[in-house]
């Protein structure tokens, strides 16, 4: 059991709303892990739960060995929020800097990590330019340099590709099978379902229940299906008659 | 480390934001200047003490001013420093009018009731008047000059502060950055060394532009109008830090104005503190700028040091440690630990 990076057993609250319903999960090192579901089925708070931002209700969140939240533990964290959290007034390489320090990156390897970051998305030309004057996708890309940077072991990204123009989806995508092959544990939410079909294994969540877990040809053996949006559909189905 | 990331991120927003660095130096400037030339004199009621003056001319000061008596020469000083505005004492056919003189709308006040107040009014009222205070071409506007100097300041740090602050929640980097190891004191004391280094910046010019070109009666220190300003700076800065967690967006900040920062100026000395009611003289010295625009005119007006101002340097540092410790708190709503 030791082996496994994240291991969860969480329930989580707002007042009297049950956002997530016991959610039991085991992560195994060196897997793309792709969390499936409907907007406002609670993905987004399972993954601030993983980061450390929120905190269980009930039931524990067991990252690394620790309970989170736990400043240590959130060093080897790479994180990417939904909403791109960059400041506009500031360029590109400022920003950088500024959440490099943070995660603990020393000042002279900065400067190489932020260039090899920016290089993995495509931006190293822009390091110079003002935020406020990327576009959406920049940004999205932007954020995912800064979740890279201090070379997390585990990243967790929330709908990292929204936005991005499909080749260079499949360059940021090499880039998740590479860090995999070297032992980071990735967790991605996504709608989109060719992503699906990248992962290691898939989550669907839907409603605060964990619904289904499995490779996506395990999932589309059980449902029957010849794609995952299909198995993802006929999950959804089953959910709704219980 | 992380604290001084935080600084220097704040800095250079500021050098980037050039409007609202325009703002927080050049508006406070334009509005004393334009205070300075508009502002005439007002109206209030005088506290008068006298020494062996005639019974007909104290019952005639007594219809305009609280009149009372005096039991020697010795006693004028402390009264004038207590809250009289005036000793008139007439010894030997010599009369003599000693006043405060730190409100120049007050003298006026005082030596025009003196006047008429004189038995035969066809008889020229000659008086030796001198001031513990200031001088006869003290204008109002170097009176209440000091406190606006720290109104404008203590209103521009709080509102740009908390704005700030604010934008962090909203636009979500307060939540990346609260994701990063970062604790939740380092960000905070980031967060008033950053806009500290700034504001002592943004006060220094303030208060040089203040003396040197509006040409504010300056009898202190300069050095003290610095300190007291960074102090007054520090505290709106860690109290709109801590107001802009109760609010969810840009314009509720700004409803807090009218709420927290106008009802300050009631009870900096802008108008007479003995007029308020007392019923409401309580809120007072529960705010920062009652304590920043007493020391300012302490030093400004009156040319006192630090004996007379390190209670209120210290109550004003009070105030910002305690808003700082109150945000380290709040945050915890972010993050627990």
């Amino acid at each position: 059991m030791k082996n496994f990076p994240v291991q969860t057993r969480v329930t989580k609250r707002y007042g009297h709303t049950t956002i997530l319903d016991n959610i039991k999960m085991t992560l195994n090192k060196g897997e793309i892990f792709g969390l499936l579901g409907p907007s406002g089925s609670g993905k987004t708070t399972f993954v601030k739960l993983l980061c450390g931002i929120e905190e269980a209700t009930e039931g524990e969140v067991i990252v690394l060995e620790k309970q989170m939240p736990d400043l240590n533990v959130m060093k080897r964290i790479g994180y990417m929020a939904q909403a791109d959290a960059l400041y506009g007034e500031l360029t590109a390489y400022e920003n950088l800097e500024f959440f490099a320090t943070l995660s603990g990156v020393s000042r002279r390897e900065q400067k190489a990590r932020i260039l090899s970051a920016m290089k993995l998305v495509d931006l190293e030309k822009e390091l110079q330019k003002r935020v406020e004057d990327f576009s959406g996708g920049m940004k999205r890309r932007l954020s995912l340099a800064i979740a890279l940077l201090h070379n997390p072991d585990i990243l967790i990204l929330d709908e990292p590709t929204v936005g991005i123009d499909p080749s260079l989806r499949q360059k940021i995508w090499e880039t998740f099978e590479d860090l995999r092959s070297k032992g980071v544990l990735i967790l991605v939410t996504t709608h989109v379902m060719d992503e699906a079909e990248r992962c290691s294994r898939l989550g669907m969540i839907k409603g605060g229940h964990l619904i289904a877990v499995g490779t996506p040809d395990e999932l589309k053996k059980q449902t029957d299906s010849q794609t995952i949006e299909q198995a993802f559909l006929s999950y959804g189905g089953q959910s709704n008659e219980n | 480390m992380r604290i001084s990331a935080v600084v220097k991120r704040i800095l250079k927003q500021f050098i980037h934001d050039k409007r609202t660095m325009a703002l927080m130096i050049v508006a406070p400037i334009i509005i004393l200047t334009m205070l300075s030339l508009v502002f005439n004199g007002e109206d209030l009621e005088l506290k008068i003490g006298v020494l062996d003056l005639p019974d007909q001319i104290v019952e005639k000061m007594e219809q305009h001013a609280v009149v009372k008596n005096v039991s020697s020469e010795d006693a004028i000083e402390s009264l004038l420093k207590e809250d009289y505005d005036a000793v008139v004492v007439f010894n030997n056919g010599e009369k003599k009018l000693y006043l405060e003189g730190s409100n120049p709308s007050i003298n006026r006040a005082v030596i025009e009731l003196v006047k008429n107040s004189a038995v035969n009014s066809e008889e020229k009222v000659t008086m030796n008047i001198s001031y513990l205070f200031g001088s006869d071409d003290m204008t109002s506007f170097d009176h209440f000059g000091p406190v606006l100097v720290g109104f404008f300041i203590f209103f521009f740090v709080f509102l740009i502060a908390g704005v700030s602050f604010l934008r962090e929640r909203t636009q979500g980097t307060l939540e990346r950055v609260l994701a990063s190891p970062i604790k939740r004191w380092e960000l905070v004391i980031g967060y008033v060394v950053g806009f500290g280094l700034f504001t002592m910046v943004q006060s220094a010019i303030i208060a040089l532009y203040s003396v040197y070109v509006i040409d504010l009666k300056m009898e202190g220190s300069f050095f003290y109008v610095l300190l007291i300003t960074l102090m007054l700076a520090l505290s709106a800065l860690t109290l709109g830090i801590l107001l802009s967690s109760f609010a969810k967006n840009e314009l509720q900040m700004i409803q807090f104005i009218p709420l927290v920062v106008v009802p300050q100026i009631f009870f900096s000395g802008l108008f007479n503190l003995d007029t308020i009611s007392n019923y409401l003289s309580w809120i007072g010295p529960l705010t920062p700028l009652y304590y920043g625009a007493d020391a300012l005119k302490s030093v400004m007006i009156k040319g006192q040091g630090l004996t007379e101002l390190w209670i209120d340097l210290l109550v004003l540092f009070g105030f910002s440690i305690t808003f700082m410790i109150l945000n380290i708190y709040a945050l915890k709503k972010h993050r627990r630990i």
